[in-house]
């Protein structure tokens, strides 16, 4: 009975745990010029994932605003600049930025914040043009953008 | 596929479309029936002096050739019918008083010529700025004594169409002080403001990024001189209230209604930002 309990109890204390390690958007704390030191998700980013993150237009859909030559996509946009060699221009950290809230880096950006969940004006519920029930989650995942940004990295 | 990101130069832009498009014979010229040219870049109103904008643009420039084609020939234009719809119940009556919108304003052709270019407009009895789907739902309901059409739906769309047509050729001129100042103001600061979650707000996509690309859309500066548009996705014609709503929509955000009082500011706003620019009637859009 003990033994359950006590099993039971340290479940309980992993699955708070694993939540816990996520930095809520909130709680974003970001350095000098817009950069983010330490992992969102305490976890590395896996770059074939956030390729995919990029492309969908559930999730990211920066290959809207961006070209990436890497990326074969059908007709990038290019009100952002090509990310051919984001990995260069910028470190781990910058990026991390860049993707949760680039207006940290570039004041007025028009590109959209991918790791917040506050402060906007008549937020709808995704594409329905209805105001949301509860709480919006940001528009990536703490490990998306991780993903993302690790991705990012390997555009040298 | 040639792709330019130069603003301000959408002739040359287009020209360069045109010379990498096979086939292709449309450029910057909008004639109708190979007579009518209508006047598809100007200079932007005074009031853009501080916007880095200093022509104006209509949509159609900003369309493929073989769009841009269709809206070349009222035979072609799908919009017509809509028209032919509209011009229909302007003869027929309805409602309590069981007259036609005729019976009160004769001849289509004079008392209509020029309404849609000075729409939205400030109506005194009222004390407010109509949008010309407002005051077509104002006659339908108080004097003609009907059930009212419903804004952006089939009846009012084709009415609008109607109406707009007897100003086609005609520059854009609504009036943005006097009465109308406020709600004018009030237009430009929703124009600015930076809606939903992706936060962004008109200005950013059609005045600091038209001629860009966001995915396959090209971008224009967002005029509504040639509402309401056929769409040929949709086989159907969209208003201005209603392509508003669809672009606040896209921003992730909680739109206005197609009747709202912000919309019909927003609606006076845009408009005036197309001061010059010929009313088209009904283009046509893919
Ligand atoms: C609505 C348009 C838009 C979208 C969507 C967008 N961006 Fe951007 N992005 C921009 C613009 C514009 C800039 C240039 C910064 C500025 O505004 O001055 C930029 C800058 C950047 C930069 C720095 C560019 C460099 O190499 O110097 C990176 C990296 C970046 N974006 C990544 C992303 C990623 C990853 C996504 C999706 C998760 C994304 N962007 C989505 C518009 C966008
Ligand atoms: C995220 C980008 C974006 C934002 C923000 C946006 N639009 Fe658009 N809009 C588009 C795209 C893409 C199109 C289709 C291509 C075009 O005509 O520009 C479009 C089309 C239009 C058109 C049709 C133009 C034509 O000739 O058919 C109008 C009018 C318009 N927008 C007005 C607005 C207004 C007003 C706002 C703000 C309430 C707004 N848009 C916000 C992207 C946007």
């Amino acid at each position: 009975m003990t033994r359950i309990i006590t099993l039971a109890s340290g479940l309980l204390a992993i699955a708070t745990m694993a939540a816990a390690e996520d930095v809520a958007p909130s709680a974003v704390s970001f350095a000098d010029g817009g950069a983010i030191l330490a992992s969102l998700s305490g976890m590395p980013g896996d770059p074939a994932n956030g390729a995919v993150v990029m492309v969908d237009r559930t999730k990211g859909n920066c290959i809207a605003c961006h070209q990436v030559t890497a990326i074969n996509a059908d007709f990038p946009g290019n009100v952002g600049p090509s990310l051919d060699g984001a990995g260069d221009r910028w470190d781990e950290s910058q990026l991390r930025g860049i993707v949760s809230n680039a207006k940290m880096t570039f004041p007025d950006t028009v590109m959209p914040s991918f790791y917040k969940n506050s402060g906007y004006i008549r937020p709808g519920a995704a594409f329905t043009g209805k105001a949301p029930e509860g709480d919006l989650p940001p528009l990536l995942t703490a490990q998306e953008v991780e993903d993302v940004v690790a991705y990012l990295a390997t555009l040298k | 596929m040639t792709r330019t990101t130069s603003k301000g130069v959408i002739s040359a832009a287009m020209l360069s479309v045109l010379a990498s498009t096979a086939g292709a014979e449309i450029g910057d010229k909008l004639v109708v029936n190979g007579d009518l040219e209508l006047t598809v870049e100007a200079p932007a109103p005074a009031f853009m002096a501080d916007t880095g904008i200093k022509t104006i643009y209509s949509g159609w420039l900003f369309r493929d050739p073989d769009t841009q084609k269709i809206e070349m020939d009222d035979f072609d234009n799908p919009g017509m019918l809509y028209v032919d719809q509209g011009a229909e119940m302007w003869n027929t009556p309805a409602g309590t008083s069981n007259k036609s919108c005729a019976d009160c304003h004769g001849d289509a052709t004079e008392t209509m010529a020029g309404v849609r270019a000075t729409y939205p407009k400030w109506n005194e009895a009222a004390g407010v700025v109509r949008s010309l789907q407002g005051q077509i739902e104002f006659c339908r309901t108080e004097h003609q004594g009907a059930e009212p059409w419903k804004y952006a739906k089939a009846e009012i769309n084709a009415m609008e169409a109607f109406i707009s047509m007897q100003s086609r050729g005609m520059p854009v001129n609504v009036a943005i002080d006097g009465p109308a100042q406020s709600t004018w103001e009030q237009g430009r600061e929703i124009y600015y403001t930076r809606y939903g979650q992706l936060e962004l707000s008109c200005a950013n996509c059609h005045e600091q990024n038209y001629d860009h690309y966001i995915r396959s859309d090209h971008l224009s500066q967002g005029q509504i001189n040639g509402f309401p548009v056929y769409r040929l996705k949709d086989t159907q014609l969209t208003t201005a209230s209603g392509r508003f709503v669809g672009c606040v929509r896209d921003t992730r955000a909680e739109t206005f209604k197609a009747d709202s009082a912000e919309f019909t500011a927003l609606e006076l706003y845009v408009a005036s930002r197309g001061n010059g620019l010929s009313v088209e009637g009904v283009s046509v859009r893919h």
